[in-house]
């Protein structure tokens, strides 16, 4: 079935088809459609929507629900996210799987509902208190996100971990034509961990609470081994026009759909531009960059906000590169326009200088 | 009084890590004895909170949940609506409850929520070294109101049973205490009402025990029981605020 | 015949047993416990009517009551 989809819905029905039966959540724009859908369509399979007090409340009822071993979710944007920044810490300490999806927007404080990638941090980098990781997914399409969702709710559950999927307020309000195959009931695995009553066995335990420190070290070396894991077999990207490319562009959500304009504009300039759109935001597509390093001449980071997935480029290239960065905020979309100059101005650095030298501008609005 | 009195099966044998005199023990050994005698020992899922009894996952033996302080009801919301033919009890103090954890409790109860809340009311922070809670009395000296609480600076105390009897979600509502044997027996019976009327799908039950905290309130055990007596009783008169009766 | 057991290894003193016991028949011991209190037990001799007051106050479930045949001290 071919039908138009929004992105606050497509998260939804993603999340339905992946299995998950329980949302707990709270309205905020610009991601208020995906409640309001989950509020016909859970029911209609047999699951539990509840609209929660506050996003405090909900990410403690997405743990109760997790801990209970049902595939559960919830999705909010900016302050809301941060309000679940502590429930997020402990899904992870406890080894619950979740799915938290936000809907970017334009920050910080009250910010606006406009659309925005200021949240980078606050997903890779925990956001949460203690030494944690969530998986972080970074769709750029409707379709895209439907397929995501399902990789969400698989990784969570194989790894015991909380999904972060990020999108933003633009993916969370277009409509893009998907195809919806006759979905089969998704597997879920078995989860002898859960507590659902002791009956026929010892008691199981969620905590996240170890009161002597060699324990609580015990503890997060083996989480380090998961993300290690996580890491080596779960790294995502796509590559494109990298073959050749000189100058790459790293983006990603809304704004590699832009940067992907500026790049085909680009060649038709006859500047070997290319793509790379991390689709895991964390574990970062660090190795796919290096290789990239190998026959580019600089990186344009390009992203909705002041930069902060340009840090992970620079970190990842170790200044084996130049890394230019271009970007717009609180709600402002970059342009492909912007980026293509940029991509020209690089262009000309390239060609008036040699490979080894550093252009003079690092950042530029 | 029966004649064989033992340690519930729903207690594990860890010896608890509670002061002397602490009335946690107590409630503990009566959650647990009505757990068995109602034999729901291996389908109920309890949520520890954070305070004193933060450890009670290793004194329950049951299936145990560990809260972020204030969030037990929410945690017990999702688990239940998960479970619904679990018993879901959360175990909370009054910082955890009627401090940071006011909203999930008003909205638990409002909801009418499935789920048991056992509220242990010592008028303090326990855990973290005696602090002013909601509950804490007018006058009452602790680390943070060291000349007594006052209430131009800290209002007045909260009242959580009378608060949460205006809520229709609400199917059982006990204040109790535990200073007494004849108290004892009937905290006990408050407990398994509200774990009766939770398994007859009546909504949203708590039961409210004033209890001891020999350590922050300077006292004996025997005297922090008497202290209790003097002055908890006619700040929090015990009683059913929301009536409940098997049928 | 009641048979009431102290587990005096549990015992942290709090000395509610022996506040409540109607008998006043529970008192404290001169020697310290492996957890450094002075525990509270039955005195011998003493005759328990096995009311379980001091089964109910104790807050470390330390305090058992049987029928003679269950085993612990005949008083």
């Amino acid at each position: 079935m071919k039908l138009l989809m929004k992105g606050n819905e497509a998260i939804g029905e993603g999340a339905v088809r992946a299995g998950c039966r329980y949302f707990f959540g709270y309205p905020i724009t610009p991601q208020s459609e995906l409640p309001h859908y989950l509020a016909w369509r859970l029911p209609e399979v047999g699951g539990v929507f509840l609209q929660a007090e506050s996003e405090l409340a909900a990410i403690n009822m997405v743990y109760g629900a997790a801990a209970a071993g049902v595939r559960v979710m919830t999705s909010s944007s900016g302050p809301g996210i941060s309000l679940m920044q502590e429930g997020i810490s402990f899904l992870a300490g406890a080894e619950l799987p979740a799915v938290i999806v936000n809907v970017g927007r334009g920050g910080p404080g009250l910010g606006n509902i406009a659309p925005a990638q200021s949240d980078y941090f606050q997903a890779t980098r925990g956001g949460g208190h203690g030494d944690y990781h969530v998986i972080v997914l970074a769709p750029a399409s409707v379709p895209e996100i439907l397929t995501l969702m399902q990789d969400a709710f698989d990784l969570a559950d194989n790894y015991r971990n909380p999904v972060m999927v990020l999108a933003d307020g633009v993916l969370g309000q277009i409509m893009e034509p998907v195809v919806l195959e006759d979905s089969c009931p998704a597997t879920i695995p078995a989860k002898p961990w859960a507590t659902t009553g002791s009956e026929g066995r010892t008691q199981n335990i969620i905590n996240s609470l170890y009161i002597v420190p060699q324990e609580l070290e015990n503890h997060c070396l083996k989480l380090a081994a998961k993300y290690e894991s996580i890491a080596e077999d779960h790294t995502r990207w796509e590559s494109y026009e990298t073959g050749d490319a000189d100058l790459v562009v790293v983006a990603y959500g809304t704004a590699a759909r832009i940067a992907k304009a500026a790049v085909n504009a680009a060649r038709r300039r006859g500047i070997r531009a290319g793509l790379v759109r991390p689709i895991s935001l964390w574990p970062f597509p660090s190795r796919a960059l290096q290789k990239m390093a190998r026959r580019a001449s600089a990186f344009l980071v390009v992203e909705m906000s002041l930069g902060q997935m340009v840090e992970d480029v620079k970190s990842a290239l170790a200044g084996a590169r130049p890394v230019h960065f271009y970007g717009r905020t609180g709600g402002m979309l970059p342009e492909a326009r912007e980026i293509l100059h940029r991509l020209e101005l690089l262009q000309e650095g390239v060609n008036s200088y040699a490979k080894e030298l550093w252009p003079t501008a690092s950042a530029d609005q | 009084m029966p004649k064989n009195f033992g340690r519930p099966q729903a207690l594990t044998s860890n010896p608890f890590h509670y002061c002397p005199g602490c009335s946690h023990g107590i409630v503990h050994r009566l959650v647990a004895e009505v757990i068995d005698e109602l034999g729901i020992k291996g389908r109920t899922v309890g949520i520890a909170s954070v305070g004193c009894s933060v450890f009670s996952y290793n004194y329950f033996d049951l299936d145990m949940v560990q809260a972020a302080h204030g969030r037990a009801p929410a945690v017990a919301t999702g688990l239940k609506r998960a479970l619904p033919d679990r018993m879901v009890f959360t175990y909370q103090g009054d910082g955890d409850l009627a401090a940071i954890g006011t909203a999930e409790t008003v909205h638990a109860a409002a909801r009418g929520e499935n789920i048991t809340v056992i509220f242990i009311n010592n008028a303090n922070f326990g855990m973290t070294g005696g602090q002013m809670a909601p509950t804490t009395l007018l006058g009452q000296v602790t680390t943070t109101t060291p000349e007594g609480r006052n209430a131009a600076a800290n209002g007045y105390p909260l009242r959580v049973c009378e608060m949460l009897a205006t809520l229709e979600g609400v199917a059982f509502l006990s204040r109790v205490t535990v200073h007494k044997p004849a108290m004892v027996v009937r905290a006990k019976a408050a407990i398994k009402k509200a774990i009766q009327a939770q398994l007859a799908g009546a909504g949203f039950s708590l039961v409210e025990v004033l209890a001891a905290c020999p350590t922050n309130w300077g006292q004996t055990p025997a005297g922090a029981l008497r202290w209790l007596e003097e002055n908890m009783l006619p700040a929090y008169p015990v009683g059913e605020f929301r009536s409940w009766e098997a049928c | 015949m009641v048979r009431i057991t102290f587990r005096t290894d549990l015992c942290k003193g709090c000395g509610l047993c022996a506040e409540f016991c109607p008998r006043r028949i529970i008192t404290r011991r001169d020697e310290f416990n492996a957890l450094g209190f002075l525990p509270f037990e039955v005195d011998p001799g003493g005759e328990c009517t096995g009311c379980g007051a001091c089964a109910l106050m104790c807050p470390e479930v330390a305090i058992e009551i049987g029928d003679a045949e269950n085993g612990g001290v005949a008083v």
